[in-house]
């Protein structure tokens, strides 16, 4: 793809005077992927954000007599072939005469309608909103009607459900736990770059130390240290703060490299001679010129942050049941057993898949973006 | 260069005395230690004395400052290669961990060879005939390696395996083999459990390898001197690996020694999945177990591997691509 500099004198003084962020927001539509990928991750945020809502059902919900049903399926043909509205058809469990291993069958006769906005018993959206409707759901309030799409788990819980309310989670542990990196980076690496000397000299040296460590080991170690038992909020921080102890070097090297190269340019010298305080230089001056290309980095680091919040729950040393994260989902899910019987367990699994990729190729897009003068 | 290097090399000693002091303070975090799991079971069993606690306590020096104790582990350390004893096992680490380090070394070691044998000839395939079918399915199953994390894949590929073979083949060793002292037949069986390993480990690792070297080939590939090596005749074939490959493979070398520290975090996670003998399980347990030396041991030798791999990278560099600057040690 070649820059497109448009070329009549209309759109080209347009061009020339659009601010950066217009520039670089027009670059970044021309990337699909990440137009993509950004629908894809606000779609993530807002199921996460009214996960209550838009599940079928509560996360710990336990149906007694449903245990470990596999993905239930929406038809839209009814028993005699006929095209009709679509719903779900009542299970009934049989137990094998020889394994005595719980199947499930479908009864065509008995079908109950999915509908969207559907009634639900009440329920509190961020515990305080009662809300009497669920997005998806069935028709009646027959305890037989039931809307597994995703299965359910062990002891009968909605997998769907617990993946958006898990979802709640581990998309935003990546987001507080970037936000925190980015403080101890931002502070450090802006330090490291703007006054270099020794001070420069002891950031790098750490930051070469901790990069050169292998980060599973060293997580592990910092998690099994965080008391069990205690509030989820708190292993949750805590969490957040054994990622971010390891997340900020990555961002501070992309600040002082900026700085570094900022240090030096024409406009920076400008204000220091026109009197600027050095704190005016960096907050007015630097960091809004550096400022789109860091969000860029900071967006290329969330997905790791995600999939390390995954992997520490996953081995149990992160966040613990009763909290549902997908990592914790995943859990359950550890062993083959588990996995050649009810294989749906893995399928928090591709929400962190998707999310990670979506996050991958948003960030790729805003980093082509961040120069906006730079070749496509 | 020479000088580079040496002072590359001396550069590793404060770094490994910082590494020590990092591993030994993160075993020291959790509150209590291992005689309080300990009391804790025997308050259990119904056969809790104190004076048997203060003992103990008092034999391993949990009482004292934890500068003294970590000086005490280093100079055992030093002096005689003593890397503490293990609580729950009941024997010095040294003798415990060492088959399960040196098989995590094998497995990494082979992954690092596989992925670079399959990454180098994808990517650069993909350069030469860029938006093909075959870049594109290189592309895509480059990104989603990327996003599936190590575990994940470990189980997906473990219920592929246990479904069309009807075989577990989680471990690294067939159960006749696990315990049998090293042979030549005990070898063959190694090598014949490692693909699973191989995958899970190695996927990840190419994805980024293939996408850089597609990249690194497909800038110099336009550039006037390929132009000139078709002019005076060359196979295609030729002019490629001759030149632009060649030139490609340098920015390349620098990842090596980024990717080692990433290769031993997975090993650790894909070990604790497929149940492989190495140093993940045994690592999980200690630390759930707070039998720390064992831990502190694990985690720093593993950092210490990364470290010296990461160090032989750094020197083949230098000794690869001459115009690498060497001003900063």
């Amino acid at each position: 793809m070649a820059n497109a500099i448009p070329q009549d004198s209309e759109t080209l003084k347009a061009y020339a005077e659009a601010s950066g962020w217009r520039l670089g927001w027009a670059k970044f539509r021309r990337h699909k992927l990440a137009l993509i990928s950004l629908y894809i991750v606000v779609l993530l945020y807002l199921l996460a954000i009214f996960a209550e809502f838009f599940s079928p059902y509560d996360h710990s919900d336990i149906h007694r007599r449903h245990v470990l049903v596999p993905p239930q399926a929406v038809h839209v043909f009814d028993a005699k072939g006929q095209l009709t509205w679509p719903h779900v058809r009542a299970l009934k469990g049989e137990r094998d005469a020889v394994t005595r291993r719980l199947s499930y069958v479908e009864d065509p006769q008995t079908t109950f309608s999915v509908r969207l906005f559907a009634p639900s018993d009440p329920y509190k959206l961020w515990n305080i909103l009662p809300l009497e409707t669920r997005f998806l759901g069935v028709s009646t309030p027959d305890r037989k009607a039931t809307i597994f799409l995703l299965g359910t788990d062990s002891l009968g819980r909605d997998v769907l459900s617990r993946i958006i309310h898990g979802a709640r989670v581990s998309l935003s542990i990546g987001l507080v736990g970037v936000a925190l990196s980015f403080v101890i980076g931002i502070v450090l690496g802006g330090m490291s770059g703007y006054f270099g000397g020794w001070i420069d000299t002891i950031v790098q040296r750490t930051i070469d130390l901790l990069q050169s460590l292998p980060t599973i080991p060293l997580w592990m170690g910092l998690a099994a240290a965080v008391p069990p038992g205690q509030d989820p909020l708190i292993t949750y921080l805590m969490i957040t703060v054994i990622l971010s102890v390891i997340g900020w070097t990555g961002i501070a090297r992309v600040v002082r490299g900026r700085f570094l190269a900022l240090r030096e340019e024409d406009f920076v010298l400008a204000a220091r001679f026109s009197g600027a305080s050095e704190m005016r230089i960096i907050l007015r001056h630097m960091v809004p010129s550096f400022a789109s290309h860091i969000i860029a980095s900071l967006t290329l680091s969330i997905p790791e942050m995600i999939l390390a919040e995954t992997a520490l729950s996953f081995l149990g040393l992160g966040l613990q049941p009763p909290a549902v994260s997908w990592g914790v989902l995943l859990k359950d899910a550890q062993s083959l057993q588990v996995i050649s019987q009810a294989p749906w367990l893995l399928i928090p699994g591709l929400a962190v898949v998707i999310t990670v990729l979506a996050f991958n190729f948003l960030g790729d897009g805003m980093r082509d973006a961040s120069d906006p003068y730079g070749k496509a | 260069m020479t000088g580079y290097i040496i002072r590359r090399i001396l550069w590793f000693v404060p770094t490994l005395l910082a590494v020590s002091l990092v591993s030994f303070a993160i075993i020291q975090l959790p509150p209590g230690d291992y005689l309080t799991v300990l009391e804790a079971q025997m308050g259990a069993e119904g056969d809790y004395n104190p004076e048997v606690v203060a003992r103990l306590r008092e034999r391993f020096g949990f009482d004292q400052p934890f500068i003294v104790q970590y000086g005490k582990w280093m100079w055992a350390m030093l002096a005689h290669g003593d890397l503490g004893y293990s609580f729950e096992w009941r024997v010095p680490v040294s003798s415990l961990i060492g088959e399960y380090l040196a098989l995590t070394v094998v497995v990494t070691a082979a992954t690092l060879i596989a992925t670079w044998v399959i990454a180098l000839p994808i990517g650069i395939y993909s350069a030469v005939r860029p938006y093909s079918l075959f870049d594109y399915i290189a592309t895509i199953i480059g990104f989603v390696g990327k996003a599936t994390p190590n575990f994940l894949l470990a189980l997906i590929l473990m219920w592929w395996a246990y479904d069309t073979f009807g075989a577990d083949v989680s471990g690294l060793f067939s159960p006749e083999y696990a315990n049998a002292p090293w042979s030549w037949a005990k070898v063959k069986d190694l090598v014949s459990h490692m693909w699973l390993p191989l995958i899970v480990l190695g996927t990840s690792g190419a994805a980024s390898l293939i996408r850089q070297m597609r990249a690194n080939v497909l800038d110099e590939l336009q550039k006037p001197y390929v132009e000139a090596a078709r002019a005076q005749g060359l196979p295609e074939w030729r002019v490629i690996l001759r030149y632009p490959v060649r030139v490609a493979l340098n920015p390349f070398l620098s990842t090596i020694g980024g990717s080692i520290p990433e290769l031993f975090s997975g090993a650790v996670t894909t070990a604790i999945v497929l149940n492989l003998p190495m140093a993940g399980p045994m690592l999980l347990r200690a630390l759930v177990s707070q039998d720390m030396y064992l831990a502190g041991s694990f985690i720093f030798i593993l950092s210490v591997f990364t470290l010296i791999g990461t160090l032989i990278s750094d020197i083949l560099l230098t000794l690869v691509d001459p115009r690498i600057r060497f001003e900063e040690a």
